[in-house]
């Protein structure tokens, strides 16, 4: 149990570190993703089921998922197709699926082996943590819903004004031309709101 | 940490910051652990829904930086409009 532990450790701080120490952002993206998994697994072994599920699910999967879409949006161009090609050299996928073996061969090992029997000392189960949540800290659980609905507002707003940044260049062209003043800018704004509502 | 101030790249800040949110949510879980408490693991769920909050609105920022500056050094943007 120690020794996975250390094995899981010690992938984890490597490959933070050479999160860190990419250029290219994709690369640091797959470093990140497997410092996440081995953190999961660190979890794991520590008794805590539940929160490893929640790190690949949310941690590994949906956030990480978030920033390859980014990345892939600020990528786009023509001399995108030629980056893949580099992207995927030996050099660069073989340090990664070192370690990524590394934690699949320990997930096998406690899945498989003796270690099934002897997992987690003082596991905590999820049992335990849900009426945590909706006991003591349930107005925690209400104050973290309502940071997800401004976060959910907030990053809509934002991604809204980089959509319609070249549009209103080529509206003011056309108001320009209907000889309309800079007014007609807040009419068409909440037109435009309306609409998105309706 | 370190990685939040040596890098200039937008991007590589935000992966700093999941690494860093990352790291006080391992904390509190090996505490809780520890003590065989389950509150642990109800702050690492908070936790969790603080980063995926900030990740939502930073890489919309990021989205933003880069649309209007075609680059995602952050000293690009070091100017405020005063």
């Amino acid at each position: 149990m120690e020794g996975l532990f250390y094995m899981a450790a010690v992938v984890a701080v490597g490959a933070t570190l050479m999160m860190l120490t990419r250029q290219n952002a994709v690369h640091a993206l797959l470093y990140l993703i497997l410092s996440l998994l081995a953190v999961a697994v660190i979890f794991y072994l520590f008794g805590a089921p539940f929160a490893a599920a929640l790190e690949v699910i949310v941690y590994a999967g949906a956030i990480m998922v978030l920033f390859v879409f980014v990345v892939m949006l600020l990528n786009l161009g023509p001399r995108a197709g030629g980056l893949e090609a580099a992207w995927l050299s030996p050099t660069v996928w073989l340090l990664p699926a070192i370690m990524a073996a590394i934690l699949a061969g320990e997930i096998v090992y406690i899945l498989s082996g003796p270690g099934l029997r002897t997992a987690p000392a003082g596991e905590i189960a999820p049992v335990q943590v849900g009426l945590a949540l909706y006991g003591p800290y349930l107005i925690g659980v209400e104050l973290a819903s309502m940071l997800l609905l401004g976060a959910l507002v907030g990053a809509h707003h934002l991604g809204r004004e980089a959509r319609s940044k070249p549009e209103t260049k080529t509206h003011d062209v056309y108001s320009d031309v209907a000889g309309s003043d800079s007014g007609g800018d807040l009419v068409r704004a909440g037109s435009d709101r309306t609409s998105g509502a309706a | 940490m370190i990685g939040l101030l040596v890098r200039r790249n937008l991007l590589f800040i935000l992966m700093s910051l999941e690494v860093m949110v990352n790291a006080a949510g391992l904390a509190f879980v090996v505490a809780g652990a520890g003590h065989g408490q389950a509150d642990g693991q109800a702050m690492f769920i908070f936790i969790l829904a603080i980063a995926a909050a900030e990740v939502a609105v930073g890489l919309a920022l990021v989205l933003l930086l880069y649309h209007r500056y075609r680059t995602l050094d952050v000293d690009v943007a070091s100017q405020l409009r005063g």
